[in-house]
């Protein structure tokens, strides 16, 4: 499909293009029985016909990029592994999906597991890797049943182990279930977490690439990332090309969370607009407008109506001022307070920062003392310059990006929502009713009148 | 992670003893677990947070000597495995009861009606975030975002989905749970103990009878793309029920103190001082 011709169009059944979602709806969609009815492992035969330089090269040309967040090229990553320099090559998938908002991951993995095996069993070839990882946050117990299913499905297949399919390659896959840290979705946190460790960010260079796992040269890529694989590999790079934009191509999972008619998962060529996935679901919960939302999770910087039609791939959300992220919409209508929202956010980074540098462990704990005291009504004027002054303190001069993701909810509300902020300081109190907010609350107004 | 000294049980004093050994039957069993879980490795140090999972599901929370049992199969000091088992927050360190009630009272999740449960059940079973019932049955948390935004509000029992809660569902949840009534989550398996459920995260898979199928394919939310995508439903301004579940009507008005939870962040310690001479940091080569 061409999404040029077809993005003005605004029927689903054009603008929307599930290929990881597919088959969520059968019974079973988990099972390697089902997987292989929808051409399950195929792409991995067609890959193991190639090199793995080959392998490499194609992906690159797909031009798939990284699904966690930071966009960077997938086949790029793969290309960075030195070949020939004697030392394990390791493969850790990031399962650790925690950034707020981001809820694509985990019903990817609950419903079509065996997309992500295939996908690393790929990835292993094509970097010499013969041992890999998914590193799994720990407070998803269905999750990790079904992981444990498809990777035992998988070595009795064949899949796994020794000698797949034939090809001499040999494999191991371990599932490695976290114990609850924001901070191990980062990726060289999630490395030391997975050698026992604390979670905590590693200083770059050297980048995993070169020593990552073990020292070893380790790649590192998100779920769905690894997962969109086969599919490349089966359809090819041409069809993957020919959704998207020519930067941003290729299809993906939009979470669609919060006041929204309709909220869950939508996945589409790269480029869809929030307003396209409003208007065929059914828009915003009747009687309500949007204030504001996320783009891709709370670290990305927020956006309000005025964003509704900019194109969420990777170019045109970073033109607006914000990032891709996760592509995790959480939309909240005019019943939300922006300072609430953003004081909440703030708590939760202040409670995951590790520790380990200060600007982010000073930084987030003395945000959180003065939006509070902005939602409590004992704020001052210059309390938001003071945030602000903070957050530029956090923001490039962390360790990671948790301080930079901690740095996005309170500049990008202070620009769109100062006055707001300002209610609250000279009104000496939150103006809004949080009773009005939640998701049962016209429910109740409709039984009561 | 942020936890005060009294709740560590950290004392000035005199240093403690060495923990106790686990008996030599236990220990005989945790061995042989331990080393299978040690064996998928490339380093053995990899197991550690593993092994944190084993130990918790023998005594339902890390005990030292749980943590001592851990630093010999590894080769680490207690120091060691101290220092991870603190750091993250699915460890316990004292004991809990056989059901976590984690209630996300992160932001989406709270605007949507997390705080006004968080906030029922604290009043409902009488007791505070991290507290549990005098019958050992829940403890109840708030927890951060889980990846089931669009369940919201949600709510976690033993890391298993009760999905689009409202305080009368999330009442009505653990009045069940401390009756001993069968408890089905939205997606997933029939509960077991907390224990059974460390046990699963330590890498052992659920061997109950059709624990793995339960709660089918993917949650209602997670196929709404597609449904539409195979024009199965309606598309453009359909308004869907969010779920049986949102539809009892909640007699808690919450009240505004509610917006200041998040009770284990830092707490206050002096008031931000608007007037304090060293102001904000000077910008650089001024």
């Amino acid at each position: 499909m061409t999404l040029t011709t077809e993005i003005k169009d605004t029927s689903p059944e054009k603008l929307l293009a599930p290929v990881l979602s597919a088959f969520w709806d059968e019974e079973r969609s988990w099972t390697l029985d089902v997987y292989r009815r929808h051409e399950g492992y195929e792409g991995l035969r067609k890959a193991l016909a190639m090199s793995p330089d080959e392998v490499i090269a194609y992906v690159k040309d797909s031009g798939l990029r990284g699904r966690g967040g930071a966009g960077f090229p997938t086949g790029m990553k793969w290309q960075f592994i030195p070949q020939g320099d004697g030392k394990p090559h390791y493969l850790v998938v990031n399962a650790d999906e925690s950034e707020p908002g981001t809820c694509k991951d985990i019903p990817l993995l609950f419903a079509n597991p065996h997309s992500l095996i295939e996908g690393i069993v790929i990835a292993c070839y094509a970097i010499r890797s013969s041992h890999a990882f998914i590193y799994l946050r720990g407070e998803v117990v269905p999750v990790l049943r079904r992981l444990h299913e498809a990777v035992r499905e998988a070595y009795a297949a064949g899949y796994l182990g020794t000698n797949i399919l034939g090809s001499g390659l040999d494999l191991e896959l371990t599932v490695h279930a976290g114990a609850g840290a924001y901070i191990c979705g980062e990726e060289t946190a999630l490395l030391d977490s997975l050698e026992g460790r604390r979670g905590q960010p590693r200083l770059r260079p050297p980048f995993p690439a070169v020593a990552g796992l073990y020292a070893c040269p380790t790649v590192v890529n998100n779920v769905e990332s690894i997962a969109s694989v086969p599919a490349i590999m089966q359809r090819g790079k041409e069809w993957f090309r020919s959704m998207g934009s020519e930067k941003s191509p290729g299809f993906t999972l939009y979470s669609l969370s919060g006041h929204v008619a309709s909220p869950g998962q939508y996945e589409a060529p790269l480029g869809i607009t929030l307003r396209q996935l409003l208007e065929m679901s059914g828009g915003m919960r009747p009687g309500h407008r949007l204030k504001f939302w996320t783009p891709g999770g709370s670290s990305t910087p927020m956006f309000t109506d005025e964003h509704l039609d900019v194109p969420l791939d990777y170019e045109g959300v970073g033109a607006a001022g914000s990032m891709l992220g996760t592509k995790a919409l959480q939309c909240f209508d005019e019943t939300t307070c922006v300072v609430r929202a953003v004081t909440r956010w703030t708590e939760f980074y202040a409670h995951e920062s590790c520790g380990k540098c200060t600007p982010c462990r000073e930084g987030t704990y003395w945000l959180v003392q003065l939006l509070r005291d902005i939602e409590a009504g004992k704020g001052v004027m210059s309390d938001l310059d003071k945030l602000n002054d903070i957050a530029d303190n956090i923001n490039g001069k962390s360790f990671c990006a948790l301080g930079d993701g901690a740095a996005s909810p309170i500049f990008s509300s202070l620009k769109y929502f100062r006055e707001e902020y300002e209610q609250h300081i000279t009104g000496r109190g939150c103006p809004f009713d949080p009773a009005k907010s939640t998701a049962w609350a016209d429910h109740r107004t409709e039984v009561n009148a | 992670m942020t936890t005060s000294s009294s709740e560590r049980g950290v004392s000035l004093g005199m240093p403690e003893p060495p923990a106790p050994a686990y008996p030599d039957d236990v220990r005989a069993r945790l061995e042989a677990d331990a080393r299978e879980v040690i064996a998928r490795y490339p380093d053995s140090r990899s197991a550690l947070l593993p092994l944190l999972h084993l130990v918790q599901s023998e005594e339902g929370h890390v005990t030292r000597t749980g943590m001592r049992f851990c630093a010999e199969m590894l080769g680490l000091t207690t120091a060691e495995v101290t220092a991870v088992a603190t750091f993250y927050t699915m460890y316990r360190r004292r004991p809990s009861g056989d059901y976590q009630v984690g209630v996300c009272t992160n932001t989406l999740c709270a605007v949507m009606g997390g705080d006004a449960i968080f906030e029922e059940l604290q009043e409902h079973l009488g007791v505070g975030n991290g507290e549990t019932t005098d019958d050992g049955k829940v403890t109840l948390e708030h927890i951060e975002c889980n990846a089931a935004c669009d369940y919201a509000p949600v709510v976690m029992v033993n890391w298993e989905f009760f999905d689009n809660q409202t305080p009368d569902s999330a009442r009505r949840l653990v009045d069940d749970l401390r009756a001993g009534r069968p408890v089905t989550p939205t997606r997933g398996a029939p509960l077991c103990t907390f224990k059974e459920t460390a046990r699963i995260l330590a890498g052992f898979p659920d061997e109950r009878e059709g624990a793995v199928e339960a709660g089918g394919s993917a949650g209602p939310a997670s196929l709404v793309g597609l449904k539409l995508a195979k024009g199965e439903s309606a598309p453009a301004r359909v308004v869907h029920p969010r779920g049986a579940a949102s539809a009892g009507a909640p007699p808690h008005e919450p009240s505004p103190a509610e917006h200041l939870s998040s009770h284990d962040a830092p707490q206050d310690t002096s008031a931000s001082d608007p007037a304090h001479p060293a102001g904000p940091a000077a910008e650089e080569g001024e």
